[in-house]
């Protein structure tokens, strides 16, 4: 049996989290002050999961570069394998707001949309 | 000279919110000026997530957050002119911008909402002992060039100051290759959101070293490294115990201050707490027809707020178009026991016709205390509140029917206790 400690994060109190883990099992929880913290901990030790938010490079558009996220969370431990994808990745103006710039990133299953308009640089 | 009713200095989230909240009051003639080459704000180049959840209810990353609210200016059709910088402002309600199409400009305003926002404190405002090379620049200036040049300042990175800022990039640029070495807070506790704490710095295991300061900066044209010590109870550095970290890059993310010079330039009377204008209710400042709202009011934490000051001004600047006689009895409101600062820092007695919302912070963190508000010695107002902490800012809401009596006191006062 480990103990993972965290903080959590869904408030300002910040309670600080002790988790009894069998490997991915979790067996007990203490520490927190609400039912939230509760489930946040369970949470982040099973499947913890963010958003990524990056922007790509633009071709033609009258901002160099355009702001994008994934469209639902992702795994975390994917995040690095989800830049590096981006990394080389152009994308032609206009651009809107909600457009699919790539599909399934590093094969999660989740979309990169745009997060911002980008008009074309010669209108 | 042009005549408008309504002008509006900087088109970021304050004022867009005032500009849509005077529109649906009902006035027509009213004018955006903002000196970047698109509405938004900073709102822009802060492409991560966790805006609007207090407005909107969802999650929205800073750019989306900007788009629905230049949605709501197109649609309701006000006018704004962009990469239009105003030089100049008199209690007159005159003021002078300038951009490329026009020149040099004057317009005269029947009421004006200040909305310009505030800039970072820079390394001068520190004192930094050391080189002043290459290598050295605020977390917002560093935020730009990534999001939004698509440049990498560094690539092995010290952090002073551990505002949110700070922490957004220590995660942005790391995932986009650099290092940063550690995030270093001269207080005992973080400026920044929990959440940020985490989800930035747990994350990626970077360091947070709370009571150490940056002591000194070594470099001849660039960043070569700096030297941090732990600091005393009176926040004076242990030279003794100084450490060396190498590094190519030094952020700062150490505050934020309102940018008002062009308030002095109107005679607004500044509060030397907030750095901010001292308003009433309205968010009027001591310039009769002159509103203030957002960071350049006092500097918020989530742009939720910022949001609902800028309506607040938006209403109030339409109801002074109506009817733009202003009555001189005003209630002052003290930040009192454990209060940092209080907005507004009066109450205008007449003409109530809305509540009173109180922005403050507190000195110190506070488990399970009361918020007290009181006129003179009779209590108004009495909430627990299960944590306060003087990085977030906290708001109270009084009533308006407990107001209608309240020309009859000296001062209102907003304060701490244990019950």
């Amino acid at each position: 049996m480990e103990h993972r400690k965290l903080v959590c994060i869904c408030c300002p109190m910040g309670c600080t989290l002790d988790i009894a883990l069998n490997g991915i099992e979790i067996l007990g929880i203490t520490g927190h002050n609400c039912s939230k913290g509760k489930i946040y901990g369970e949470k982040e030790c099973t499947a913890p999961v963010r958003t990524l938010t990056t922007t790509i490079e633009t071709v033609n558009g009258c901002s160099k570069r355009i702001p994008v996220k994934t469209e639902l969370d992702i795994p975390k431990e994917k995040l690095f394998d989800c830049v590096k994808e981006l990394k080389n990745i152009q994308v032609t103006a206009p651009i809107h707001i909600g457009d699919v710039i790539l599909k399934n990133i590093a094969d999660t299953g989740v979309n990169i949309v745009a997060t911002a308009e980008c008009e074309s640089a010669n209108e | 000279m042009q005549e408008i009713d309504l002008l509006i200095i900087g088109g970021g989230p304050a004022g867009l919110a005032a500009a849509v909240a005077a529109k649906e009051q009902g006035i027509n003639n009213i004018l955006i000026l903002e000196r970047e080459s698109r509405l938004g704000g900073i709102l822009n180049q802060c492409i991560h997530n966790g805006f609007g959840l207090h407005i909107f209810k969802e999650e929205l990353t800073g750019p989306e957050y900007a788009h629905r609210f230049v949605q709501r200016i197109e649609s309701l059709n006000i006018a704004y002119k962009t990469s239009t910088m105003v030089i100049d402002m008199n209690k007159d309600r005159q003021v002078t911008a300038v951009n490329k199409r026009d020149g040099v400009f004057t317009i005269k305003a029947k009421a004006i909402v200040l909305a310009m926002g505030c800039r970072e404190r820079p390394r001068g405002a520190l004192n930094i002992p050391g080189a002043r090379c290459a290598g050295i620049l605020t977390a917002g200036t560093a935020q730009r060039f990534v999001n939004m040049e698509g440049m990498l300042p560094g690539k092995n990175i010290v952090i002073l100051g551990s505002g949110d800022i700070g922490l957004i990039m220590a995660r942005r640029m790391t995932l986009e290759g650099a290092r940063v070495l550690a995030v270093v807070e001269l207080l005992p506790y973080s400026a920044g959101l929990t959440r940020n704490l985490v989800q930035c710095l747990d994350d990626f295991n970077i360091p947070l070293l709370l009571s150490h300061t940056v002591t000194k900066i070594i470099g001849k044209d660039r960043v070569e490294g700096v030297y941090i010590a732990p600091v005393d109870n009176n926040r004076k550095p242990l030279q003794d115990h100084e450490i060396y970290i190498a590094c190519d890059t030094l952020l700062l993310s150490v505050g934020l201050l309102p940018e008002n010079e062009l308030s002095k330039r109107a005679g607004i009377k500044l509060s030397p707490l907030t750095g901010g204008a001292e308003v009433n209710q309205d968010r009027e400042t001591n310039i009769e027809g002159i509103f203030s709202c957002g960071n350049v009011l006092h500097v918020h934490d989530l742009v939720d707020h910022v949001t609902e000051e800028g309506y607040i001004a938006g209403e109030a600047a339409a109801k002074f178009l109506r009817n733009p006689v202003r009555s001189a009895a005003q209630v002052p409101v003290k930040a009192s026991k454990s209060v940092r600062y209080v907005v507004p820092q009066f109450i205008n007695t007449q003409d109530m016709n809305r509540s009173l919302d109180l922005s403050f912070r507190v000195t110190d963190m506070y488990i399970d205390q009361y918020v007290s508000v009181y006129f003179d010695t009779i209590r108004v107002f009495h909430q627990k509140r299960k944590i306060l902490t003087p990085g977030e800012m906290q708001k109270v809401k009084i009533p308006m029917d407990t107001l209608q009596n309240c020309s009859k006191y000296n001062e209102a006062s907003i304060l701490v206790e244990e019950e």
